[in-house]
C-alpha cells in the first residue's frame, strides 16, 4: 500500500525541531525503518513528518568519565562497527547482529528504536539491564530518565509530547551476555534475553523489558516463573516462558564459566 | 502536489532535480518517476528486499525511504551497477548456478549480495546465508544463490 499524503520538514537545529514539533499532527521522523513501514500500511497518518536526520547534536559517539554516550541517530550498522562500544559495551554490539537485516540496519537507529519502545526489540531491554540514562530535550530543557523508568508500557515511554531522546550513555564494564530466539534470522525474537551483571531483562516477554533477579539460579527461575509473557501466532504464553527459561539457565551458565 | 518538496539527487551517476510529494518512497520514485524499472516492490514494508537499492554505498530498503530523504544523496541502482559491470561476476554465477527461476527477487538478491562480495570478506556459507536472510526467494530454496554467491567470494 501506499502511505497517506503528509508535509515534510527537515530542520537544521534543535530550537528549528521543537517549533516544528508543536505544528498539529507532527511525528518525528529518524531512520524510518518502523514509522514508514506503518504509513506504508496506514496504520499511522501523520500530517507532518519532522525529519531529524539533518541534526548534528543527535550524532556521534564520545566517552566521558568511564561511560559511553551515544547520540540518538547513530545507525545499528555504525554502532556495530564501532570500537568504543565493542570495547566498553560488548552487550550493545552483541545485540545488534540480531536487529532486523543489513539494510535495514544501514538506516535504524538507536534513539529511533528506544523512542518507539517496542516489545520485542533489541536495544530497551539492553539499556534497562546496563542501566542506561537517557538524556531528554524539549523546548524547555533537557532532562536525564533511567532506563527503567522510561519504559512506561506498550510503545509508551516517558517522553513528553515535543520532546526528543538524544542521547543514551550506558556504563562501561561488567559482565554480559545476548541471547535471542528466532525462527528465522533477523525476524523479531519469540523471546530474547540481555543480561548485564546481575540483571536479567527479558525481551518479547511483556509490554515492557522484563527484569528478573536472583542471587542463585534457582531464585532467578522462582522469579521469572512469576511473568506472563503475552502468547504471538505462533507461541503460546507457556512455550514462550518455557523458552525464557532456557536462556536463563543458558545465560547463567555461561556467565558463571570462570574467565 | 500541494506539499511537493524539490529534492536534487544524484542517480546512476546522472543528477536529478525533481518536485516530489514526501509520501512517495524512494523506489515508486526510481520506477514511476525515472522509469528504472530494476528495482521491484514486494511487501512494501520491508520484509521482502525485493527492493534493495545502494545509497550513499550502502544498501538500504528503497520502500523504507521516502524519496524526499535522498536528497543530496548518491543513489545506485541494479541498472547503474548492471551497466557499470559490477555485478558481472554475480551475474555470471547466478546464470550457471540456476540461482534464479521467476527473478522477481534477484535485483535484490544481486545487491544484497554484492554488498558482501565487495567488503571481501571471506565469509562462510553461513555469514552467506545471515547476510541475505532480508532477502525473499520463493522459488529457488535458497541453496543454488547461497552456491552462486560463495563461488564469487571464494574467487573460484
Amino acid at each position: 500500500m501506499k502511505a497517506p499524503p503528509f508535509a515534510y520538514a527537515k530542520p537544521k537545529s534543535l530550537a528549528e525541531a521543537f517549533a516544528l514539533l508543536e505544528r498539529p499532527g507532527a511525528k518525528v521522523l529518524a531512520g524510518g525503518q518502523s514509522l514508514i513501514p506503518s504509513l506504508n500500511m496506514r496504520l499511522s497518518s501523520p500530517e507532518l513528518l519532522v525529519d531529524i536526520t539533518g541534526l548534528q547534536e543527535l550524532k556521534g559517539i564520545s566517552t566521558k568519565d568511564g561511560k559511553l554516550l551515544i547520540g540518538a541517530l547513530t545507525t545499528h550498522a555504525q554502532l556495530e562497527k564501532d570500537s568504543s562500544v565493542k570495547k566498553l559495551v560488548p552487550l550493545l554490539a552483541e545485540a545488534v547482529p540480531h536487529i532486523a537485516h543489513a539494510a535495514i540496519r544501514n538506516r535504524g537507529t538507536l534513539g529511533g528504536s528506544l523512542a518507539l519502545a517496542d516489545p520485542a526489540a533489541e536495544y530497551p531491554a539492553c539499556a534497562v539491564a546496563l542501566d542506561a540514562v537517557f538524556v531528554l530535550k524539549g523546548k524547555s530543557g533537557e532532562r536525564r530518565v533511567k532506563a527503567a523508568e522510561f519504559f512506561k508500557g506498550l510503545f509508551e515511554t516517558a517522553l513528553k509530547p515535543g520532546e526528543l531522546l538524544v542521547a543514551a550513555e550506558f556504563p562501561s564494564g561488567g559482565k554480559s551476555a545476548f541471547l535471542e530466539l528466532t525462527r528465522r534470522h533477523g525476524d523479531y525474537a519469540i523471546i530474547g534475553l540481555a543480561v548485564h551483571e546481575s540483571r536479567f531483562v527479558f525481551f518479547g516477554a511483556g509490554a515492557t523489558p522484563v527484569v528478573v533477579t536472583g542471587k542463585s539460579l534457582a531464585e532467578a527461575k522462582a522469579a521469572l516463573a512469576r511473568i506472563k509473557p503475552p502468547a504471538d501466532l505462533y507461541h503460546s504464553s507457556a512455550t514462550k516462558l518455557h523458552l525464557a527459561g532456557v536462556l536463563l539457565e543458558r545465560a547463567w551458565n555461561t556467565l558463571s564459566k570462570p574467565h | 502536489m500541494e506539499h511537493a518538496v524539490e529534492t536534487t539527487l544524484t542517480v546512476n551517476g546522472a543528477k536529478v532535480t525533481r518536485r516530489i510529494e514526501p509520501r512517495q518512497h524512494l523506489v515508486d520514485f526510481l520506477r514511476e518517476e525515472l522509469g528504472l524499472t530494476g528495482s521491484h516492490i514486494g511487501c512494501e514494508h520491508g520484509v521482502c528486499g525485493a527492493c534493495t537499492v545502494r545509497v550513499n554505498g550502502e544498501i538500504v530498503r528503497g520502500c523504507l525511504m521516502l524519496a524526499v530523504q535522498a536528497d543530496g544523496c548518491e543513489v545506485e541502482t541494479i541498472e547503474g551497477l548492471s551497466d557499470s559491470r559490477e555485478l558481472a561476476k554475480l551475474q555470471k554465477s547466478f546464470h550457471e548456478k540456476n540461482a534464479l527461476q521467476c527473478g522477481f527477487c534477484t535485483p535484490g538478491m544481486l545487491m544484497a549480495a554484492q554488498d558482501l562480495v565487495r567488503s571481501k570478506k571471506k565469509v562462510s556459507r553461513e555469514e552467506i546465508r545471515a547476510h541475505i536472510s532480508g532477502n525473499y526467494c520463493r522459488c529457488t530454496g535458497y541453496q543454488a544463490i547461497v552456491d552462486a554467491i560463495d563461488e564469487v567470494i571464494q574467487g573460484k
